[in-house]
């Protein structure tokens, strides 16, 4: 029987930009279809994955999220080396959990001075996320932005209220900012061309849509970016197309299905397989929705993952 | 494509009777098309109208029930490609693969496994569906035992795997009521299993080598009068099982495509050996349009994540999940224990909850039925204020529960503590944090 492959009709395409600099540097974006859809466009670049370090040792992680990095996570550079030597990983993202006011409310300098500690260790591209606290944020990135001038980092969680500031360090010194927005795609198109009017040029903009895990509200964030990906290819809604980027790890490892021991309710399985699996659950329903960049952390969940992007980028 | 109402118009008598309760032909036409009425309130419509009427509202996928009574499983009835434009129907099935081959102690637990595996969560019970059993002997009699043992442990919907006729024959004589889904026809048995499943009236899959010859054979399928069946393309690879999956979805939706106008299903059993990478196949195939899920086995770790992910996905996005209206004790609370409020968005519950959890600190916590909607949102409507808080708080029971009267309310909520503290005198309204992130600081530092 005569079948014909319907296809969808895309009339626009996300922008490639460039995360870090130099061998390693890191293209993402360029689609010309739905996420994997390669029977009817391009997927000229695929997903990366960058791996999780965090600026201070970690607390109420469960063991199984701890001992892949046992023995380095007091010290972020050691961190970073381990993530890419024995992981295999491609990019770093640095959370900056120090700097949080309600926590260790670490100063600006001495954040900024551990950024630039990793950032120089390291040769693949550098994802530093601050804690949305704006006064915060903005004071620790503008130190970040010029201590590591050239580097270009991708730097966030950028919001509406501090897209200025924040915004204006980036422009001055050469980073990629994440325009971060709550789960809704008018006010992520607004901050994109809050962006723009500031004069941050289109190949230093990546899209936060704000994601969370399996079991506590991944449908909105996979609907949020699927509407995102529609809107940017089929009805060329120019601001709304830039690659996404998913800081999916922290919210999957924080909830309390990945901590529940075997022992206190067999029917959940094995504790860190189950972690492991929320994790690369949580990544696959970001990737189908559309996410260029996931921000991962146990290395068994991102090594299954970078085998389903092989797979399903392989003609 | 659903006709428009001009459409329907031209099918109608244009007589504008009127004894179908609209004045107008034309209005009729209209409210027929966005299905307000329905077409037999029109006393005078054509045979051929109705007819026509009648295949241009079919669904285009058809929805598939397999199994009887409480616990049949239906699936299809998909009318959309993203969530987002309306929603998701029928969650997929999720099947547990049982051989006939496999000993007797192992095909138990299997069968127990099915049946134990159910979790709560926001009121509802997630469960597996399905077992799969799969003639791997090509033995008939001992086929026929085993599916017998499904049948017995009941409350799971069957799935027939052979591709002999015979075995399938054998199976049916176990549980042929049961309506199982036959799987399946293909090039070489299609007339064989067709009959099969029209003599029993039971649904049947078929698998095919490639889209073409899925055409070919559900056509011959319809032709022959079936209307129960499920779609396998047959491609065992990531890549081209899950472009199999949209092509399918998006022939049925946006051609029209009859021949793929049924539900899939979808084997991550037979696409690798590693559990967990299995489990991950089949995370994609829930959100990418699985009809059914064939499972290798369960496993807690792997099913939970799974029968969640499938409930998100197929969650109505306008009716947002709810938690009920109540008390919840967290952690062995007693009558020195903090109290705190919140709303019964089911994303609030389980953030608030998890965070006192994590606390490690015994807590009350009060939810307030506020319609599904987040504190912030719930507040803004009026379903999350003084007058509304402070009966629920008096009637729930808590004061029986405790010693002290300290009621901690959410931080987006702080401007509700004045009318609070009218509403409640024996109170003393505590302000907690606005973000559930700060809960665990803050329940740590509370005291009586």
């Amino acid at each position: 029987m005569a079948f014909e492959i319907p296809k969808t009709v895309y009339t626009g395409k996300i922008k490639e930009i460039k995360l870090g600099q130099g061998d390693k540097a890191v293209i993402v974006g360029g689609e010309t279809a739905y996420p994997f859809y390669l029977f009817e466009g391009e997927m000229p670049h695929p997903p990366r994955i960058a791996m999780e370090v965090y600026d201070c040792p970690p607390e109420e992680w469960p063991e199984a999220a701890l001992e892949p990095f046992s023995g380095v996570t007091d010290d972020p550079v050691a961190w970073a080396k381990k993530c890419i030597d024995d992981y295999g990983a491609e990019m770093i993202c640095l959370q900056l959990l120090s700097t949080d006011p309600n926590g260790l409310d670490r100063g600006a300098d001495e954040a900024a001075q551990v950024v630039k500690k990793v950032a120089d260790a390291i040769d693949v591209p550098l994802i530093v996320w601050g804690t949305a606290n704006h006064d915060k944020d903005v004071e620790v990135f503008r130190r970040v932005a010029e201590l590591c001038h050239g580097k270009n980092l991708i730097i966030g969680p950028v919001e509406e209220g501090d897209h200025k500031q924040i915004g204006a360090a980036a422009i001055a010194y050469q980073h990629t900012v994440i325009a971060s927005t709550p789960i809704d795609i008018n006010l992520a198109k607004q901050l994109n061309i809050l962006l723009g009017n500031l004069g941050v040029p289109d190949e230093l903009i990546i899209m936060d849509p704000t994601v969370s895990g399996i079991g506590y509200g991944i449908e909105y964030a996979y609907s949020v970016m699927e509407r995102m990906r529609m809107a940017a290819l089929t009805q060329q809604d120019e601001k709304l197309q830039f690659p996404i980027i998913c800081n999916i790890a922290k919210e999957v490892w924080k909830t309390r299905e990945v901590k529940i021991p075997e022992t206190e309710d067999p029917k959940m399985g094995d504790a860190k397989k189950r972690g492991i699996l929320l994790e690369a659950m949580s990544a696959m329903c970001l990737l189908l929705a559309g996410a260029d960049v996931l921000i991962m952390r146990h290395p068994e969940a991102i090594k299954l993952i970078r085998e389903m992007i092989t797979e399903l980028t392989t003609k | 494509m659903p006709l428009t109402g001009i459409e329907i118009f031209k099918l109608l008598p244009k007589t504008n009777c009127g004894e179908c309760g609209v004045p107008t032909c034309l209005a009729f036409a209209m409210s027929l098309a966005s299905g307000k009425v329905e077409l037999a309130a029109c006393p005078h419509v054509s045979e051929e109208a109705k007819e026509k009427l009648a295949e241009a509202s079919a669904p285009p996928i058809l929805p598939v029930t397999i199994g009887t009574g409480e616990s049949a499983l239906k699936i299809g009835g998909e009318t959309v490609m993203f969530r987002h434009e309306k929603r998701f129907e029928n969650p997929p099935g999720i099947a547990i693969l049982i051989k006939d081959t496999m000993d007797e102690a192992e095909i138990k637990a299997r069968l127990e496994k099915a049946s134990q595996f159910q979790y709560e969560r926001v009121g509802l019970t997630l469960r597996p569906e399905l077992v799969a059993v799969k003639g791997e002997s090509g033995d008939p009699a001992k086929f026929e035992g085993v599916v017998g043992q499904a049948k017995q442990k009941g409350g799971l919907s069957l799935i027939l795997m052979s591709d002999n006729p015979d075995v399938l024959a054998a199976g049916l004589k176990a549980c042929a009521s049961e309506k199982p889904l036959l799987y399946a026809a293909t090039r070489d048995n299609i007339d064989r299993v067709a009959e099969l499943a029209k003599e029993n009236s039971c649904p049947v899959a078929v698998k095919a080598a490639g889209l073409e010859e899925l055409a070919e054979l559900t056509t011959k399928l319809t032709q022959a009068g079936l209307k129960n069946i499920v779609l396998d393309s047959g491609a065992r690879t990531t890549r081209q099982a899950f472009e199999d999956q949209v092509i399918i979805r998006s022939a049925a939706l946006n051609k029209k495509f009859r021949p793929f106008g049924f539900p899939t299903i979808t084997f991550p059993c037979e696409m690798t050996d590693d559990p967990m990478k299995e489990a991950v196949i089949a995370s994609m195939f829930i959100a990418k349009y699985g009809g059914i899920i064939v499972l290798s086995d369960f496993r807690g770790e792997s099913l939970f994540p799974l029968l969640v992910e499938r409930m998100n996905i197929f969650t109505d996005p306008q009716r947002p999940l709810a938690t009920s209206e109540g008390i919840y004790e967290i952690g062995g609370p007693t009558e020195n224990s903090p109290v705190l409020i919140t709303t019964n968005f089911s994303l609030t519950y389980f953030l608030v909850s998890g965070y006192l959890e994590t606390s490690r600190v015994p807590s009350w916590l009060l939810v307030k039925d506020t319609e599904g909607l987040s504190v912030m949102t719930a507040w803004a409507a009026g379903k999350f204020s003084a007058d509304v808080i402070a009966p629920f708080v008096k009637k729930c029971g808590i004061e029986s529960k405790i010693k002290h009267r300290k009621l901690v309310i959410p931080g987006y909520a702080a401007v509700e503590s004045g009318g609070l503290e009218e509403e409640l005198p024996d109170w003393q309204i505590l302000i907690g944090p606005r973000e559930g992130a700060h809960i665990p600081a803050y329940v740590k530092a509370w005291t009586p």
